[in-house]
């Protein structure tokens, strides 16, 4: 295209070719990922590495590991803690309830980035008495992610608008009350810490582990194609047990899958489902 | 619901709500394209301007969601928080990645993804706004062979947005707000 300025655009055919060479050199599959959003997350990319679309390509067939950091640079870790508070207040109202009931809670946080979501449902479970009996696995693709997830240590800048958020769940406690302050940190509380695994899992490829009564998976599937998402739900199925509740994000829905007959919706405005078959 | 296989875009910030809820007043009662807005709002506002502009003006007036296909005859806003993209099956995206011109929905998104996607076929407008998201991808859409058009920065409410989609650009039209209510009255 002549006097095409935007220089930093790649064509749709370079991403299927990175996405080919990916799958060759790795077990990395991003074939189901939207295409215009990884688009941009591979211009994003190239912009920040100063490097062009033939560098890209030798990088992945040539340097030793190169998927690895090139998948944590391209995924969006974008988090916090009580993301969408009101979903917190109905998962209080309507999940915990039942979970009250299970003497032994296992909940999924899948995509759960550097641990914030993971940390805020301990909370809420702490909250409701239950943390005792309870426990979470966060997993996520991302390495360097659940390292953060892991150490539980966010900066007191993010530590403040996650205070806001909390205080739309109308807590009982103070947020201060869950963690420890250090120089310009906060480091979560080791009950909380102790209580949640970070692994890594990819949704993709990888099988179901477990069996749970709670399955969060909140802003990832937005990034994956119908069909990637569709094959996501069904391992989210086969891995809760029968009344087990899941929850989606603020945009993701079960509208548009057949898998929502074997499900009750319970909140349509924050996408919290359970299992009834 | 057949899929549009034009599209029309609009962004705007400060000071364009009262033109864009003009415009789609004059909307006929059916037209062709799709119509996709990004509006930059507070995320706490949600959904209430395309409700209650789908309840006065009785017309297919929604939210993006994420994969629908994008259909003739419909408006859509992108939602508050995201960003929404066009993607090359003709379906939206919405994603959550860091903001871009601190704004999420950005119009740069927007107008660059569908650009590339609806080529000829797209037309952008830039409207009122205190900052320059919008003017990259107004270029874009130039690039890519699409229609670009400027609110008059004299008739804007705040310029700043206009104005830097004319410098960024290299033949926009600028447009009267009469001119550009008079296009969208005459869609089909
Ligand atoms: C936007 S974050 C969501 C974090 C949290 N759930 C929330 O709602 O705030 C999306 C996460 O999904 C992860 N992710 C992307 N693709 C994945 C995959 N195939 N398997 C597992 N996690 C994935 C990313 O690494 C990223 O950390």
């Amino acid at each position: 295209m002549a006097g095409l300025k935007a220089v930093n655009i790649i064509e749709f055919q370079d991403l299927e070719d990175i996405i080919y060479l990916l799958q060759n050199i790795s077990e990395l599959d991003l074939s189901g990922y939207s295409k215009s959003s990884l688009k941009r997350r591979v211009e994003r990319f190239l912009q920040v590495e100063k490097m062009d679309i033939v560098d890209l390509k030798n990088a992945i067939v040539n340097v030793k590991d190169f998927h690895n950091y090139f998948i944590q640079e391209l995924v969006v870790n974008v988090t916090e803690m009580f993301r969408d508070p009101q979903f917190f207040n109905s998962l209080k109202k309507n999940v915990i309830p039942y979970l009250q009931t299970y003497p032994q809670i296992r909940i999924w946080s899948a995509g759960c980035s550097t641990g914030e979501e993971a940390y805020s449902t301990a909370i809420v479970l702490n909250e409701s008495n239950i943390l005792d009996r309870s426990f979470i696995y966060g997993t996520d693709i991302s390495q360097r992610a659940l390292d953060i997830a892991r150490k539980g240590v966010y900066s007191l800048n993010k530590i403040k608008s996650y205070t806001e958020n909390y205080l739309h769940t109308k807590p009982s406690l103070d947020f201060s009350s869950h963690y420890t302050a250090m120089y310009d940190a906060a480091i979560i509380n080791k009950e909380y810490r102790n209580k949640v695994l970070f692994s890594t899992h990819n949704l993709v490829t990888d099988q179901a582990f477990n069996e749970f009564q709670l399955i969060m998976c909140r802003n990832v599937m937005i990034y994956f194609d119908k069909e990637l998402q569709s094959r996501v739900l069904n391992l989210f199925y086969e891995s809760l047990s029968l009344f087990g509740f899941l929850c989606l994000g603020s945009k993701e829905s079960l509208y548009a899958h057949d898998i929502k007959n074997n499900f009750k919706v319970i909140d349509k405005q924050y996408n919290i489902y359970q299992k009834i078959k | 619901m057949a899929i549009a296989t034009e599209i029309i875009l609009i962004g705007g910030s400060a000071g364009s709500y009262t033109l864009i809820a003009e415009l789609l007043e004059n909307l006929p009662p059916t037209f062709e394209p799709a119509i996709c807005i990004v509006l930059h709002r507070n995320k706490h506002y949600d959904t209430q301007i395309e409700k209650s502009l789908s309840r006065k003006l009785k017309r297919n007036i929604v939210s993006a969601i994420d994969k629908i296909e994008i259909c003739k005859n419909y408006v859509y806003f992108a939602p508050a928080g995201y960003h929404l993209m066009v993607e090359p099956n003709f379906t939206f995206s919405l994603d959550g990645s860091e903001h871009i011109n601190y704004s999420r929905p950005s119009i740069d998104v927007l107008f660059e993804t569908a650009a590339q996607i609806y080529k000829k076929n797209c037309t952008a407008f830039l409207l009122s706004g205190a900052n320059s998201d919008g003017a990259k991808g107004l270029r874009m859409v130039e690039d890519f062979g699409g229609k670009i058009v400027i609110q008059d920065p004299a008739q804007a409410a705040i310029r700043t947005m206009p104005l830097a989609g004319k410098r960024e650009t290299l033949i926009p039209l600028v447009w009267k707000n009469s001119q550009i209510i008079s296009f969208f009255s005459n869609l089909n």
